[in-house]
């Protein structure tokens, strides 16, 4: 006589995503590999938000700023290495970030192929966190394009001089332009919503705290997106109400 | 007390399902959630119509197996209970109440409100036990555990696998539900010699179900009519690392 439990129905044969080989491509794997280069994005965001507000030191020491990230380590390293450093692990934390996000998203998708007729409020410890962390990540994603375009290449930005980065924030933020301050605020509250869930989502997933851990994870998660929307907002708005000129 | 049913009625797994309005008068508010489905059942029988199909066993909160999204909330209302603890003065009169089955694509609809939970099983044949020898059973006290460990295993393993966690999830994952398991078998010594291959076996089950993955969201553990925590979350996802980089 077989042990084998028999199934009432067959394995579900609907429209699935394939299968996972491997455990790195397994829900938990994709999820450390999106965990660990969301990380390495937050330390790369904490250093970006200290190093702008240089601007209230004036333009001489903001440029300063810009130019020694430029030659750091020179004579020992080649020039720009450390921002080829930054270059490189952004884009490929940002690949690993979309693709990650891309796949999981879809795999849930077809996890659930009947909607409930019934929407009840989220009730769990980060209610609605699919939302913020993916139509989120899609704000974001179309803040970091306009942001190369404005303060990186200067595409569409007046100051086309790479090396004065005091005039291309002042010249971005001048009222004028509201518009542009006004996405960029909004991008940074769709990043704080990000990372207030994504900060301790990252921890739970790659070290997996207890109870008590997992509470204080999640007040250092509310703190640093605190910490840096307060510290990217107040450039912009100190240019708009006219404290850095 | 009165009251205006929305159920689901889909009369066999390829069929096209829909919500049907019903009404009842005079249901007693010392009913349970299931009795009060029981009486609307004996009038559609005595209507010669076709019972509304739902899953139930023991009635004690204990078997699993009842299910039901009530208002959107898998097993209602009230926190830490199963739908046939729930009883009807939970409900005022003159109340709308929208019940659905369990919404997973691994858990597909059979009839009604009955789905096939057998994705559970297969999760568990692929690593959610212990091997044993047989013979005499060992002395319970033969293999020491500490108070913290045991109590945490206990909690875990009040997991009755009813997948209210799925059905909360927006993801439809059964993270809950795996983590549970794996957190009960790997606190206590008679799990630790599978402990890696159970982890990386219940995942790969998991997945190849249909599952989908975690975000953290926490709706799972405030749907669990144990109160079973995201700790066990975080557990397994921290056996799944350690397990996976020594695959690797």
């Amino acid at each position: 006589m077989s042990t084998e439990l028999q199934s009432r129905t067959a394995a579900p044969s609907a429209k699935r995503p394939p299968k996972p080989v491997g455990p790195w491509r397994s829900n938990i794997g994709l999820k450390i590999a999106m965990a660990v280069s969301g990380v390495l994005m937050v330390l790369f965001i904490i250093a970006h938000m200290a190093g702008n507000l240089h601007v209230f030191e004036g333009r001489e020491e903001m440029n300063a700023y810009a130019a020694g990230l430029r030659s750091f380590g020179e004579p020992l390293l080649p020039h720009e290495s450390l921002l080829w450093v930054l270059r490189i692990g952004l884009v490929a934390s940002i690949a690993v970030h979309l693709w990650t996000g891309i796949v999981l998203s879809v795999r849930s998708h077809h996890a659930r192929p009947v909607k409930y007729a019934h929407r009840q409020q989220a009730k769990g410890e980060s209610p609605n966190a699919y939302l913020t962390m993916r139509l989120g990540g899609i704000v974001i994603i179309l803040f970091v394009v306009w942001h190369l375009l404005d303060l990186t290449w200067r595409t569409v930005n007046p100051v086309k001089d790479v090396h004065d980065a005091y005039g291309a924030v002042v010249a971005t933020f001048d009222p004028s332009r509201w518009p542009v301050t006004v996405f960029y605020l909004l991008a940074l509250v769709a990043l704080g919503f990000h990372l207030r869930h994504g900060v301790w989502s990252a921890v739970q997933t790659i070290a997996g705290p207890g109870t008590k851990w997992r509470k204080r994870t999640q007040a250092t998660a509310l703190a640093v997106a605190v910490v840096i929307v307060v510290g990217f907002a107040i450039v912009p708005l100190s240019v708009t109400f006219g404290l850095v000129e | 007390m009165k009251l205006k049913l929305r159920i689901w009625r889909q009369s066999d797994a390829d069929a096209k399902g829909r919500m049907v309005a019903y009404e009842l008068d005079d249901v007693s508010e010392d009913a349970s959630f299931l009795e009060m489905l029981d009486v609307l059942n004996e009038r559609l029988i005595a209507e010669g119509g076709d019972p509304v199909a739902f899953d139930h066993d023991c009635r004690e909160g204990i078997c699993g197996s009842c299910s039901l999204v009530i208002d959107g909330q898998p097993h209602g209302p009230q926190g830490a209970t199963t739908t046939c603890q729930l009883h009807m003065r939970k409900f005022k009169d003159g109340d709308s109440i929208d019940v659905e089955p369990w919404r997973a694509g691994a858990f597909p609809v059979i009839k009604d409100l009955v789905v096939d939970r057998s994705a559970f099983d297969r999760i568990i044949q692929a690593g959610g036990y212990i091997s044993a020898p047989t013979g005499t059973a060992p002395d319970a006290h033969a293999a020491p555990i500490p108070k913290e460990d045991a109590d945490a295993a206990f909690s875990a393993a009040a997991c009755i696998g009813c997948g209210a966690c799925v059905a909360a999830c927006p993801n439809g994952s059964g993270m809950l539900f795996m983590a549970a398991k794996v957190a009960h078998l790997g606190l206590v010594p008679q799990g630790q010699p599978e402990r890696r291959t159970r982890v990386l076996g219940m995942v790969a089950a998991h997945d190849e179900a249909g599952f989908g993955g975690c975000t953290n969201t926490g709706e799972c553990a405030a749907a669990c009519p144990k109160e079973i925590g995201l700790d066990v979350i975080g557990r397994l996802n921290r056996d799944f690392r350690k397990a996976a980089v020594r695959a690797a």
